[in-house]
C-alpha cells in the first residue's frame, strides 16, 4: 500500500508503516521538511478518563471475533483490555462488576454517522454535513463541522457506541474527509479524535449527485457521475506525478519551486497513496459493479460500500475485491435505489465470506444497532444461513474498526486492545436488552445506575428535562 | 353464520364500512397457541381460536377443537389480533423522491384552501407493493393518510384492509389530520400567532357551513372553500376524530384549549414528544396519543422534553397510547413497542397500542383490534413474543383467509439464495 512516492499520505498513517523505524514525529518532520505541508494539521488531542482497575466477572463474553465464553471474566486496566478468559487475575484496588444474567460484548463502532454534523436541533444554523457547492469537494473535512456539543452523542453512548466514523453528506460524488471519533465529545473536536485514526474520504454514487447536480451544472446521469469520479481521480495521478518531481527534484540537490497546493486533489491523492480510506455511498449492484472497475482502473481501493442495500446480489464479487459492505438491517424504498432492500442482505453478504457491516446513518438508529445487528441475525436463520451470535457481533465492532483502519486498536476483546466495552443488561439480541454500562479506553463513561453520572451537553444544560432519562 | 351476524355484517355495509369477508372462507382453527386476546379475556397461556366464515368464533382455554375445522398448529407460538398500522400512507406512495406521482403529498389546488377537503380515499392502491411487504410481518390494517399538504390540514385519511382485494378501503373519511406544531406553524403564516386564529376561524366558518345552505351559486368568501368548511362538520362533532401533531408542551397545550372552544372534537395528539409532561391533563380529558416511542432527540426547540420514557409516563398517567408511525416500515412499530417496553411500558399496554387502541380511534374496535367473537378474523401467529425483533411473524390471517406470505423481497431473497449462475439472473425464477 505505501510506496517510496508517498508524499502526501498522513504522517500518523505513515508512522504506523513505519513505527519500527522512527516515531510519528520525526516522521512528520520529516515530510513536513520535504514537501513542506503539515501533514496533521489538526492533531488529536483525546485524553483518556482516568480509572482503576476493573474487573466484569459472571458474565456472558462475546468477544467480537466469533469467540464466546460463558460465566467469563474480563479485566481492563490503564487504558486496555489486560486479560479475558474464563478466570483472570483480581488486582487489589479493582472495582468488581458483577455480571450475572449479563453480556459483555465490545463496544459498537458505527462507521456511518452523521453526528455532530447534522446535529440535533436540526436547525439550518448547524446543519453542516454537506458541502452542495459542487460535484467534487475533497477539500473539505467533516471535522471542521462537527459540533461537539450534540447530544445525540451522548444518545448513542447509552446505546453502547464506543466509537463513529462521522462523514460529510452524499450530495457530492467527492464529498470530503471523514474522522474518526470517541464517543467521548469534549470542548473541541479535536479532543474526540480517535487517536492515529486514518482519514477516509467520503463518495457517492447514484440518485443523489445527479439529483443535486442535474440544473446545477451537471452531472445530471449515473454517466455523468462516473465521468466525474474518473476526471477528479486522473487531475489526482497529475497531481501526484507533480509532487513526486518536486520531490525528486529536492533530492538531486536541486531548489525547485514547491508545486502549487490544491486540497482538493491533496486528498484525493492521499486515496491514490493508500493513506486514505474510500467510503463510497452505493446502493445498487450495477453501480457498485461499475466502481469496481473505476477503483481498478485508478488502481485505488474501496474500503466500504455503504448503505449497499443490493450487495446481496453481488456478494461474491464483494468478496473477491475485498471490499466491505456497512448495510441497515430493513430499510427500503424511500428512493428507487432503496427499492429492493431485503431483510436478509446482511447475513447473505456474510455468508459470501465478504465483510458485513451493520451502520445507522441515523441519529436514532445509532442508539440500537444490536438490535439492527440481531434483526439480520435472526432474518437470515430463517432463510438457512445460521451464523453464531459471536460471529455476527463482527458485523458491530470488528468489521466496522476493520473498515475504519483502527482493528489494530480496538474492535474487539482482545488482550492489549483499547478497552472500549459494553455490559449488557441481557442477551444484546434482545429489544429488553440495555447497555447497562459502557467503558471507553478502560474508564465507565456511561452508567444507566447512576443518573447523576450521566454526560449532559452544553446545549441540554439548563433546559427543560436536563438529565432526564432519554 | 348466525342470522345475527349475517345482521351485524349487513348493517356495517349499510354504515357505509366495506368488510369483503367472505362467506366462503374455510373454518380454521388455530390450536395450542398462547394467545394476547387484547380483550378482558386477558392471555390465554395454552388456547384455541376458532375463525369460521371469515369472524372469529370463539377462543376456547384449551386445545379440544370441535369437528368441522382445519386444525393449524400453533403449539408454543403467540397469537394476537392482526396490527394496526396507525399513522401510514400504505398505499398512497409507491417510492417517494424522483420516482413519479406521490399521492401521499398534494400541491395548492383550488378545491382546498386550508387542506381540510383533500381525501385519500380515492387515492389509495391495493396492489402497492408496501401491502404484502407489511402484512407479512403482522400487519392486517391501516389508517392511512397524506403525509404533507401544505396548508393547514392535512385532508382526510382512510382505513384501509391490507388483505389482497379490489377495494381495499374499509372506512373513507376515517380522520381528519392537523399540524401544530414547528413544521405547522411554519407552513401558515410562519408563526403559531398567525397559524392558531386560523385554526379558529376555520373551525367558526365549519359551524356557520353546518346551518346554510352551501352551494355553488352562494357567495363564499371564507378562509376556507365550502368544501373545506363541509369536510370539517363531523370533525366539529367528534365523528371524524381529529389528529393533531403537536410536541412541546405549549402547543399541547394549545390543543386542550382548542377542545374548550370547540368540545365536539374527539382529538388524538400526534407525534407528542412532550406529551409526558402533562400526561394527567390529557388522561383527564381522555385524549389519546399516538407516537414514535424511540424518538428521543431535540430534533428542534418544541422537542426538548423528548425521551424515550414517553409512553410509559403517558401510560401511567391513564394516557392511551398508540404505537406506529412510518410507513414503508411501519412493519418496525412491533420494534418501537419493544422499546417502549424496554423503558417502562407494559408488555401488555404494548401489544394494545399496536392493535385495539388504534381500532378505537378509528371507531374500528366494533370489528378489530383484538381476539373476540365476532370480530373480523385478522390473526396473526408469531414465532415468539412480537415485540423481541429477533420473532417473526409466521402465518398471517387476514378476514379469515391464511395470507400467502411472500412478497417481492422475499422473491429477491429467494431468487439471490438459489441463483443459476449459468445464466443471467432473469431467468432464476423463485
Amino acid at each position: 500500500m505505501f510506496n517510496s512516492r508517498l508524499k502526501l499520505g498522513l504522517a500518523l498513517a505513515v508512522s504506523v508503516a513505519l513505527a519500527t523505524a522512527c516515531t510519528s514525529e520525526d516522521q512528520a518532520d520529516k515530510q513536513k521538511n520535504i514537501t513542506g505541508i503539515d501533514k496533521n494539521p489538526f492533531p488529536s488531542t483525546y485524553k483518556k478518563v482516568d480509572s482503576k482497575p476493573i474487573v466484569i466477572s459472571n458474565v456472558t463474553i462475546l468477544d467480537g471475533i466469533g469467540g464466546k465464553i460463558e460465566d467469563g471474566e474480563i479485566l481492563i486496566r490503564d487504558g486496555l483490555i489486560e486479560e479475558i478468559g474464563r478466570s483472570v487475575s483480581s488486582p487489589s484496588g479493582a472495582i468488581e462488576i458483577d455480571g450475572e444474567g449479563k453480556w459483555v460484548t465490545p463496544g459498537i463502532i458505527d462507521n456511518h454517522s452523521h453526528l455532530g454534523v447534522y446535529p440535533s436541533p436540526s436547525t439550518r444554523s448547524h446543519s453542516d454535513g454537506n458541502e452542495m457547492t459542487a460535484p467534487v469537494t475533497a477539500e473539505v473535512w467533516a471535522e471542521h463541522s462537527i459540533w461537539p456539543q450534540d447530544p445525540g452523542f451522548q444518545r448513542a453512548l447509552a446505546g453502547g457506541v464506543t466509537s463513529l466514523q462521522i462523514l460529510p453528506g452524499s450530495a457530492n460524488l467527492f464529498g470530503g474527509r471523514s474522522v474518526t471519533v470517541k464517543n467521548l465529545p469534549n470542548r473541541t473536536v479535536q479532543d474526540m479524535k480517535f487517536p492515529e485514526a486514518p482519514y477516509g474520504i467520503k463518495m457517492a454514487c447514484g440518485e443523489n449527485p445527479k439529483r443535486v447536480y442535474g440544473s446545477k451544472g451537471g452531472p445530471m446521469t449515473r454517466m455523468g457521475n462516473v465521468a466525474g469520479y474518473r476526471q477528479a481521480w486522473a487531475d489526482a495521478k497529475a497531481y501526484q506525478t507533480k509532487w513526486a518531481e518536486f520531490e525528486a527534484e529536492v533530492a538531486d540537490g536541486g531548489s525547485p519551486k514547491a508545486p502549487k497546493r490544491d486540497l482538493n486533489l491533496d486528498t484525493l491523492a492521499g486515496v491514490l497513496d493508500g493513506d486514505i480510506i474510500v467510503h463510497m455511498h452505493c446502493y445498487r449492484a450495477d453501480d457498485m459493479g461499475t466502481m469496481l472497475d473505476v477503483m481498478k482502473e485508478f488502481d485505488y481501493q474501496i474500503g466500504t460500500f455503504h448503505h449497499a442495500v443490493e450487495a446481496y446480489k453481488i456478494a461474491d464479487k464483494l468478496a473477491e475485491n475485498n471490499v466491505c459492505s456497512a448495510m441497515w438491517a430493513d430499510w427500503w424504498g424511500f428512493k428507487m435505489e432503496a427499492y429492493d432492500a431485503i431483510k436478509e442482505n446482511i447475513p447473505m453478504v456474510h455468508a459470501a465470506n465478504a465483510c458485513a457491516i451493520v451502520h445507522s446513518d441515523s441519529s436514532l438508529g445509532v442508539q440500537r444497532l444490536n438490535q439492527e445487528a440481531a434483526k439480520a441475525w435472526a432474518d437470515g436463520k430463517r432463510a438457512g444461513i445460521d451464523i453464531s451470535q459471536a460471529d455476527a457481533w463482527q458485523w458491530l465492532s470488528a468489521n466496522p474498526a476493520k473498515s475504519l483502519g483502527i482493528f489494530d486498536k480496538t474492535g474487539s476483546l482482545e488482550e492489549g486492545k483499547n478497552a472500549d466495552v459494553v455490559l449488557w443488561s441481557a442477551d444484546p439480541f434482545s429489544t429488553y436488552a440495555q447497555a447497562d454500562k459502557v467503558f471507553i479506553d478502560g474508564a465507565m463513561v456511561y452508567d444507566r445506575s447512576n443518573p447523576a453520572s450521566w454526560p449532559v451537553s452544553d446545549f441540554e444544560l439548563g433546559q427543560i428535562a436536563e438529565g432526564d432519562a432519554k | 353464520m348466525s342470522f345475527f351476524k349475517k345482521l351485524a355484517l349487513v348493517s356495517s355495509i349499510a354504515l357505509g364500512l366495506n368488510v369483503t369477508t367472505s362467506v366462503f372462507a374455510e373454518n380454521i382453527a388455530i390450536v395450542g397457541a398462547k394467545i394476547h386476546t387484547v380483550s378482558a379475556a386477558g392471555i390465554i397461556d395454552k388456547g384455541t381460536v376458532l375463525i369460521k366464515d371469515g369472524l372469529i368464533q370463539q377462543v376456547i382455554k384449551g386445545t379440544d377443537v370441535p369437528s368441522g375445522y382445519r386444525e393449524i398448529d400453533a403449539t408454543g407460538k403467540v397469537v394476537t389480533p392482526g396490527l394496526i398500522g396507525a399513522h401510514t400512507s400504505l398505499g398512497l406512495l409507491e417510492v417517494g423522491m424522483s420516482a413519479g406521482v406521490v399521492d401521499a403529498t398534494t400541491i395548492i389546488h383550488p378545491i382546498s384552501k386550508v387542506g381540510a377537503a383533500l381525501d385519500v380515499q380515492y387515492a389509495v392502491n391495493n396492489d402497492s407493493s408496501l401491502i404484502p411487504i407489511t402484512r407479512l410481518e403482522g400487519f392486517t390494517s391501516a389508517a392511512t393518510g397524506l403525509r404533507s399538504s401544505g396548508q393547514l390540514f392535512l385532508g382526510q385519511g382512510a382505513f384501509i384492509t391490507l388483505a389482497t382485494t379490489y377495494d381495499s378501503v374499509m372506512k373513507a373519511n376515517a380522520f381528519m389530520q392537523i399540524d401544530v406544531a414547528h413544521s405547522g406553524a411554519d407552513d401558515n403564516g410562519g408563526s403559531r400567532a398567525a397559524m392558531w386564529v386560523a385554526i379558529n376561524q376555520v373551525f367558526d366558518e365549519a359551524i356557520f357551513a353546518k346551518s346554510h345552505d352551501m352551494n355553488p351559486s352562494k357567495d363564499w368568501l371564507g378562509l376556507t372553500t365550502m368544501a373545506d368548511a363541509k369536510a370539517l362538520i363531523p370533525v366539529l362533532s367528534g365523528d371524524i376524530p381529529l389528529l393533531v401533531r403537536a410536541d412541546r408542551s405549549a402547543d399541547i397545550v394549545q390543543v386542550l384549549n382548542l377542545k374548550k372552544r370547540y368540545s365536539g372534537l374527539n382529538i388524538v395528539i400526534t407525534s407528542g414528544k412532550e406529551a409526558w409532561r402533562i400526561a394527567d391533563e390529557l388522561a383527564k380529558h381522555n385524549i389519546p396519543v399516538m407516537l414514535d416511542p424511540e424518538s428521543n432527540l431535540p430534533g428542534g426547540f418544541d422537542q426538548l422534553g423528548a425521551t424515550l420514557k414517553n409512553a410509559a409516563r403517558l401510560h401511567k398517567a391513564g394516557v392511551t397510547v398508540v404505537i406506529g408511525m412510518e410507513t414503508h416500515n411501519i412493519r418496525l412499530a412491533t420494534q418501537h413497542a419493544g422499546n417502549a417496553v424496554a423503558n417502562g411500558l407494559p408488555h401488555s399496554a404494548g401489544i394494545a397500542a399496536l392493535t385495539i387502541n388504534v381500532a378505537r380511534i378509528f371507531g374500528m374496535d366494533s370489528q378489530l383490534g383484538s381476539i373476540e367473537p365476532g370480530k373480523i378474523a385478522d390473526v396473526v401467529i408469531w414465532s415468539g413474543d412480537p415485540l423481541e425483533v429477533t420473532q417473526n411473524a409466521e402465518q398471517v390471517f387476514i378476514q379469515g383467509e391464511q395470507v400467502e406470505m411472500t412478497s417481492r423481497q422475499s422473491k429477491l431473497r429467494d431468487r439471490y439464495l438459489n441463483r443459476n449462475s449459468d445464466k443471467p439472473v432473469g431467468y432464476t425464477r423463485p
